[in-house]
């Protein structure tokens, strides 16, 4: 059973390892010795790379996409949840459905006629093109799971706060959120993972390289330096970490979202 | 009728609503008018951005369809059904359904049950079981654009690393084009999305796994059943909810898959690797034949659909209330 295991880790990690190691190659080592050790370390590929301007200026914008997107969803889907959870109103199923039908749209399906309103709204080049639909994607999924966790906060508690003199918005600002804040962690996680692999909106939305976000600045980087293998390698490698070292610290977060999630959903 | 039906209903029994003469009962229709607004006040931000940016685009698309446009100034060359009735006689997009059909094939006939091979061997007190876990679902917080940058790489013809592993055990040869032979291209990227989306789906049978007390695999055990008995009779029945909403979620994956595609192959060669999202892609914003891409996205939405809808009723319904609720506790 080890053998087997080892065996696939070996496979999940032998690209990866390459990678890094090609990044500390040139691109004619590369071909001469392709998975030894470097003959001589080479650094200049990470070192360009991190000592130019426009790897960090993909990771900001990623940065700054990722945060905007994650306010929003979490916060309108928290507002949307603490209704469908708390209150009993006419029409509450009918647009609970409505949410719900959501998580048939995959992206890829909207995403034509979403560049079109984005174009007449003139937000492309503009970051909120991006994170607006991504919030809006992202309001199923997230309703769902939040919704299932206020509505196990016992209703004891919102009769005593209502006691106290509580108004509904009241209760849900200083007891459901602080009551909340694993469920509220474990959607953002969701929330960041997501908006950081978008490719396919921020490739339409942003036109020139202003705004480029990771997954798009690769591409393009690829395209550009084809030819040089050694360079694509480190900044592939680069790319990389911000979304491992993110998994490595808020692991238990995103499988415990992916699984309520699919489950829930 | 109509007024007497609600005369009757207002004045039955077991009715909510009092009668409106009453002044107390005016003052408690006000407050349920008020209770309405504050709960969908609450909906009302999230409900604006759904329908602004989710439910309305679609309904345009539905709109565009019907119409040839390149997708400047509004639509106004009605073609009717015409967009409907091209692509279903276009080769590329009846390769595009064969080909999803395809994934969907491969997925769960190799990478759904090594998935859940693999979570069962993890599912046992092992060493190291932690490591393996966070490794095998790693490459699922890679975006999918980067891993095909780097799978474009690993399988360059002659010089990437899989020609040279193959090359050093002496399978000189038995590699090749991998993305660039039209009859290997599909496995190829199959190789990358299992690698990729296996430990996703190893993740949910594992908290599947998990959520099956040991008691009945040790009563099992004492009544004589042998691993694979045990396996078969007792795991596998309890594991079903998850298997089944796992295979919904592979398929929804390879009905909507484009990033890996558009990274690594752009579909090619000619055509061998397109997906229904790469058409789309190709015809509305190479092409600018927005409402012919505009049907595309119709008809994906349509399978999405009637897709869902039918898993929901015949493979889901009765047990997606048991999934939700022994998943419970792990789900938080």
């Amino acid at each position: 059973m080890h053998v087997i295991l080892v065996v696939v880790g070996a496979v999940m990690v032998v690209p990866l390892v390459y990678a890094v190691l090609s990044g500390f190659k040139s691109t004619d080592e590369l071909s001469s010795n392709p998975f030894g050790l470097p003959r001589k370390w080479l650094t200049s590929n990470y070192t360009d790379i991190l000592g130019g301007s426009d790897f960090w200026r993909l990771l900001g914008s990623s940065t700054l996409i990722a945060v905007g997107t994650t306010v929003l969803v979490v916060a309108l889907s928290a507002l949307a949840a603490f209704s469908f959870a708390r209150f009993a109103f006419r029409g509450r199923e009918a647009l609970f459905t409505l949410f719900t039908m959501g998580l048939m749209f995959p992206f890829a399906v909207a995403v034509l006629p979403l560049f079109l309103l984005l174009r007449s709204l003139d937000l492309l080049d503009n970051p909120l093109g991006v994170i607006l639909p991504q919030a809006a994607f992202g309001l199923p999924m997230t309703i769902i799971i939040l919704r299932a966790f206020f509505r196990e906060i016992p209703g004891e508690l919102e009769e005593a706060a209502t006691l106290d003199g509580c108004s509904s918005f009241g209760f849900f600002w200083r007891v459901l959120l602080p009551m909340a804040r694993p469920a509220l962690g474990t959607v953002s996680v969701l929330a960041v993972v997501t908006s950081w692999n978008n490719f396919m909106l921020p490739l339409l939305v942003f036109t020139d390289n202003t705004w480029w976000t990771l997954p798009v600045g690769v591409q393009q980087f690829q395209g550009q330096y084809s030819a040089e293998y050694a360079r694509v390698f480190a900044y592939l490698v680069l790319a990389m970490v911000p979304a491992l070292a993110f998994y490595s610290v808020a692991e238990r977060q995103l499988v415990g979202g992916l699984t309520a999630g699919a489950t829930k959903g | 009728m109509t007024s007497t039906f609600l005369a009757d209903k207002r004045s039955g029994p077991g009715t909510e609503l009092p009668p409106p003469e009453s002044v107390r009962a005016r003052g408690r229709g006000r407050r349920r008018v008020l209770h309405w607004l504050t709960a969908v006040g609450f909906q009302l931000p999230a409900l604006v951005l759904f329908i602004g940016m989710v439910l309305l685009p679609m309904l345009f698309a539905l709109y565009a369809a019907f119409f040839r446009w390149g997708g400047f100034g509004m639509p106004s060359d009605y073609v009717g059904t015409d967009n409907f009735t091209d692509l279903f006689d276009n080769p590329v997009f009846l390769g595009d359904l064969w080909r999803c059909l395809l994934l969907v094939l491969l997925s769960l006939a190799f990478q759904l049950p090594f998935a859940l091979a693999m979570a069962v061997l993890l599912n046992q007190r092992l060493r190291g079981r932690a490591v393996y876990r966070m490794l095998f679902f790693a490459p699922y917080v890679l975006s999918e654009a980067i891993t095909g940058v780097l799978f474009s790489m690993v399988f360059a013809p002659d010089d990437g690393l899989a020609d040279h592993v193959l090359g050093a055990v002496g399978l000189d040869g038995v590699g090749g084009l991998w993305f660039a032979d039209p009859s290997y291209v599909m496995a190829t990227l199959f190789l990358v999305m299992t690698w990729k989306y296996f430990g996703f789906h190893m993740m949910l049978y594992l908290a599947g796994l998990q959520s099956i007390p040991r008691e009945l695999t040790e009563a099992a055990l004492i009544d004589g059943a042998s691993a694979w008995q045990r396996f078969r009779n007792v795991t596998l029945p309890l594991l079903a909810p998850t298997l089944r909403i796992s295979v919904f979620l592979s398929v929804i994956g390879a009905i909507q898959l484009f990033d890996l595609v558009w990274v690594i192959t752009q579909g090619g060669p000619d055509h061998h690797s397109e997906t229904m999202a790469v058409t789309m892609f190709q015809y509305g914003f190479k092409r600018y034949q927005v409402g012919y891409a505009s049907a595309i996205s119709v008809v994906m939405f349509g399978i999405c659909l009637v897709f869902a809808l039918a898993y929901q009723r015949f493979v889901l319904r009765r047990d997606l209330e048991g999934a939700t609720t022994t998943m419970r506790g792990d789900g938080k």
